[in-house]
């Protein structure tokens, strides 16, 4: 029996699967996909909100304004890309400049600091391509750019490390109540075989689907809607375009999209914002690329649309009450919902993690673990190093003399380590993730039939077991001249 | 660090003929640095038949092709660095260091007389058209789904949907049916083929593959691999036409949109580059905006045919050689190339009318399907010279030869105009 089953992978899940790994408790994490970080946490903005947005008093600013303070020390323990780039909301010269100096005063309430309205001129001076009608802005210098992917790996390898077990390819069925807790019923996706699992408690971070979980045991329901996104990903080529997260001043017209830099260099244009009824829904559309053509030169201008090399959408969990939803439920004693967790879910999954894991801490007055590991090395990025390093490097590890993807240089040792580490990647997509090859402006063209061949070595399996992100998505169809 | 007189930076077609040519031109100490295990580029996984015509005189598969020219390099002594990939180049007051990496010796920088580009190009991917829909396993550029199938022997798909009538994209349809798949269509955006006519008729027509201008795909279904694509026709825009979707089922879509010359490392040299052809600008010797770096094949511009990759690379190492001989004072003046009217773009963009050598092949696309026009040269505004053409066609390379004599005759010209006309 687990002390505690966590339902979802994503950086919420592997948050709070972090936090509860500190204390002496088995826990378990669930997630149907092959991989973590497959769900909303891999297709968002990549932005740590500075957390000027959120309804002062609420879930969303109270938990926004301390996971972005917190991402300072998680950085430098995990080794998760992250840099304060800031960000700015630009309003134009039609737009009502009360509603920013009302974004102004919501920030200052939240207690998000260092906010202030800058003119025109002093906007220009920070962003040169910035709008022609952009007549000034909101400035928030604690907004930052982060590597959503990285985070929620080094929030799970850091937590496998620690004891935690992760079961992938395993969806959740049903959670049937039981005396003690709770039995959870699943169904391996590849093999279709069922398999239970007890627990005390059950945590509910199963993103757009958590209202389908929390339903099941309990009468107080809620209605998660899936919010598609869909966003451009730009080539590096385009990165210097902006150097700030730019926003555009929400109006009657909607959120507007957002136009920012990532932490690896590239430019992303996005999201856009339509309900859908089908969870699964992560197609882009003509209609949604379209309003992105049209929205973002609003507020930046001459985006280098050329340079798209890959366009994605992704779907956020926006729940009813448009606040997060995070505790145990009325009518089901120790379940927890991490539920609703859409914008800025990304910046408070570590505020959430703690949050959660003080309160199943409360709720099973577990004990502080001795030996605790708190730190986690990433994936080792040779082009962090000097010339002379690296050689030194490529003598003692030959394979990172190899470059597999050509686009963003990552060698063959860059994709073992991906593949050996805790859990390693088993897909073209998982090692894309972790290593960025396949991600560049060829888009795994030239790398992924070598990617494929390093990656059956390594685990080992069979080539024709590969997929590109998991059960059902085989990248290979048998071999030539076979009926 | 270590120096080389002559550094060429790739060894598929382009680096292996530029590396003869500059050897039998007089340069011995040269390094051909290649980022595969064996030289000859993209020509390895090309085993169709086809090429050479114009260099041998008959016809050969690519891996034949190649071995042709890693024969002529191996009996010429030349290095041919393998497995080493060149990840920077920089060019400072005439010092041209490129910095490399291999399994063996690490980092390293070789210092330069000479570099000639020659790193080819990569394809359009899927992300850079805008076709919306699911991304799942079984949409490959036709380029990756030609080396798993004629390298690895692996089948990507058996029902296939191709987008796009470049060449590679004709050739792959021919290869996947002989290979056992099942491809139902060939869409194309532009009212025309990108591809030789040639390939239309034996890889498309030959197998009964219907190819379908003026088509794109709108949408693509299926979460983990692929299940069906949608087509529709497009307006004279680009744009779907409601009421024209087809929709095909299908595991695999292959995408054959373009080729982009790779110009990463020229770009990180500080060299100039054209933004139609989106290679470097060069001269008549195929110089670059950087003294003493040489472009040639598909970095420089992307070619409809092997055989004319030979020849300009060979033109590349002549100047090369000429180029380390010789370091005499530049000549200044310069005659200005300009594509004009139908014309898209011309490979040199200006010639060095003091320097260059009796004759100069300006090579160039047009811009659509001219019946009956007529390619004329212009000196200076006034036409010089006509060629009437019976069909040309945005997939198919142009030529127009100019000749050092007829130039002398002009001395004040300043502007050589290539357009297409009504004959």
């Amino acid at each position: 029996m687990y002390d505690i089953a966590i339902i979802g992978a994503g950086v919420v899940g592997s948050a709070i699967a972090r936090e509860l790994s500190r204390y002496q408790a088995s826990v378990c994490v669930f997630d149907r996909e092959e991989d973590v970080c497959c769900g909303t946490s891999k297709a968002n903005s990549a932005i740590i909100h500075a957390g000027f947005d959120a309804a002062p008093g609420s879930l969303k600013a109270e938990l926004n304004v301390r996971g972005n303070a917190m991402m300072d020390t998680l950085s430098a323990e995990l080794d998760i890309p992250f840099r304060r780039n800031g960000s700015l909301v630009i309003c134009t010269k039609g737009q009502d400049t009360d509603a920013l100096f009302q974004l102004l005063e919501k920030g200052e309430k939240n207690n998000v600091p260092g906010l202030r309205i800058i003119e025109r001129e002093e906007l220009i001076a920070l962003e040169p391509h910035i709008s022609d009608d952009a007549a000034c802005a909101l400035y928030a210098p604690t907004g930052g750019i982060v590597c959503p992917f990285e985070m929620t790996q080094a929030f799970a390898e850091n937590a496998c490390v620690n004891g935690v077990s992760f079961f992938l390819n395993t969806a959740v069925t049903s959670i049937l109540k039981q005396p003690d807790g709770y039995l959870i019923e699943t169904v391996h996706t590849d093999t279709n075989l069922p398999e239970t699992f007890p627990a005390r408690v059950v945590i509910n971070a199963a993103g757009v689907h958590a209202d389908h979980f929390h339903n099941m045991v309990s009468e107080n329901k809620i209605k998660i809607t899936a919010r598609k996104g869909e966003y451009f990903l730009l080539d590096k080529t385009a990165k210097d375009h902006v150097s700030h997260t730019i926003f555009q001043l929400p109006s009657r017209m909607g959120k507007g999209v957002l136009v920012t830099p990532t932490i690896h260099g590239n430019l992303l244009i996005g999201p856009t914002a339509t309900d859908t009824d089908d969870k699964e829904a992560v197609n882009t559309t003509l209609d949604g690329l379209d309003t992105l053509r049209r929205m973002a030169p609003l507020s930046v201008k001459n985006l280098p649309m050329r340079q798209v090399i890959t366009s994605f959408a992704g779907l956020r969990a926006h729940e009813s009450g448009d606040d997060f939803i995070i505790g145990e439920a009325e009518d089901a004693d120790g379940f927890f919902d991490a539920a609703g967790i859409e914008s800025p879910g990304l910046t408070s999954a570590p505020a959430i993690g703690q949050k959660i894991a003080e309160l199943v801490h409360k709720k099973l007055s577990l004990a502080e673990k001795k030996d605790f590991q708190p730190a986690r090395k990433g994936i080792l990025r040779p082009d962090t190093l000097s010339a002379d390093e690296r050689s030194r490097l490529i003598l003692a590890h030959p394979e990172y003399g190899s470059i597999v993807c050509r686009c963003e240089m990552i060698s063959e040792g860059e994709i073992m380590d991906a593949i050996r580490r805790p859990l390693g990647a088993r897909s073209l997509d998982g090692i894309k993730r972790r290593t960025r090859a396949g991600m560049g402006r060829c888009q795994s063209g030239f790398c992924s039939p070598r990617t494929m061949e390093i990656l059956a070595r390594e685990v080992p399996m069979s080539v024709f077991d590969i997929t590109k992100s998991g059960v059902g998505g085989a990248v290979l169809k048998g071999v030539a001249k076979e009926l | 660090m270590i120096y080389h007189d002559l550094v060429i930076i790739g060894g598929g077609p382009a680096g292996l003929a530029a590396a003869v040519s500059a050897k039998d031109n007089g340069i011995d100490d040269i390094l051909v640095i290649e980022r595969d295990k064996e030289p000859g580029g993209i020509l390895n996984q090309c085993i169709h038949n086809g090429f050479g015509l114009h260099t041998f005189g008959e016809e050969l598969t690519g891996p034949e092709y190649a071995a042709r020219f890693i024969d002529q390099v191996l009996s010429r002594g030349i290095t041919c660095k393998k497995n080493t990939m060149a990840v920077d180049f920089s060019v400072e007051e005439n010092r041209k260091v490129v910095t490399a990496m291999n399994r063996e010796d690490g980092v390293f920088q070789i210092s330069a007389g000479a570099v000639i580009l020659a790193m080819g190009c990569r394809e359009r991917p899927r992300g850079a058209l805008n076709i919306p829909g699911f991304r799942p396993a079984g949409i490959y550029s036709a380029g990756t789904a030609q080396r798993l199938v004629n390298i690895e022997g692996l089948m990507p798909g058996r029902e296939v949907v191709i987008l796009g009538s470049g060449d590679i994209g004709l050739i792959m349809a021919r290869r996947m049916t002989l290979e056992g798949a099942k491809v139902k269509v060939v869409a194309e955006l532009m009212p025309y083929s990108g591809g030789l006519k040639r390939n239309i008729v034996q890889c498309l027509d030959d197998f009964n593959i219907p190819l379908k201008l003026s088509h794109t795909v709108i949408d693509i279904e299926g979460k983990k691999r692929v299940e069906a694509v949608t087509i529709a026709q497009v307006d004279e825009n680009g744009r779907p036409v409601p009421g024209t979707e087809e929709r095909y089922t299908c595991d695999t879509l292959l995408l054959s949109c373009g080729l982009i010359p790779e110009n990463e490392l020229s770009r990180s040299a500080g060299i100039h580059i054209n933004s139609i052809t989106s290679g470097p600008v060069v001269s008549d010797a195929l110089e670059t905006s950087a003294d003493g770096v040489f472009a040639c094949g598909n970095v420089l511009h992307v070619h409809d045919l092997v055989d004319y990759v030979s020849q300009e690379a060979a033109a590349a190492g002549k100047n090369a050689a000429r180029f380390l001989r010789k370091n005499k004072t530049r000549h200044q003046e310069q005659i200005e190339l300009v594509a004009e009217n139908g014309v898209r773009y011309t490979v040199p963009s200006f010639l060095r009318p003091a320097e260059m050598d009796d004759t100069v092949t300006v090579r160039f696309r047009v811009d659509g399907v001219y019946r009956n026009h007529t390619i004329t040269v212009c000196y200076d505004g006034r036409p010089a010279a006509r060629r009437k053409r019976p069909v040309m066609a945005p997939g198919e390379m142009e030529q127009v030869i100019l000749r050092r004599e007829e130039l002398a005759l002009c001395p004040d010209l300043k502007r050589i105009a290539i357009r297409i006309e009504k004959a």
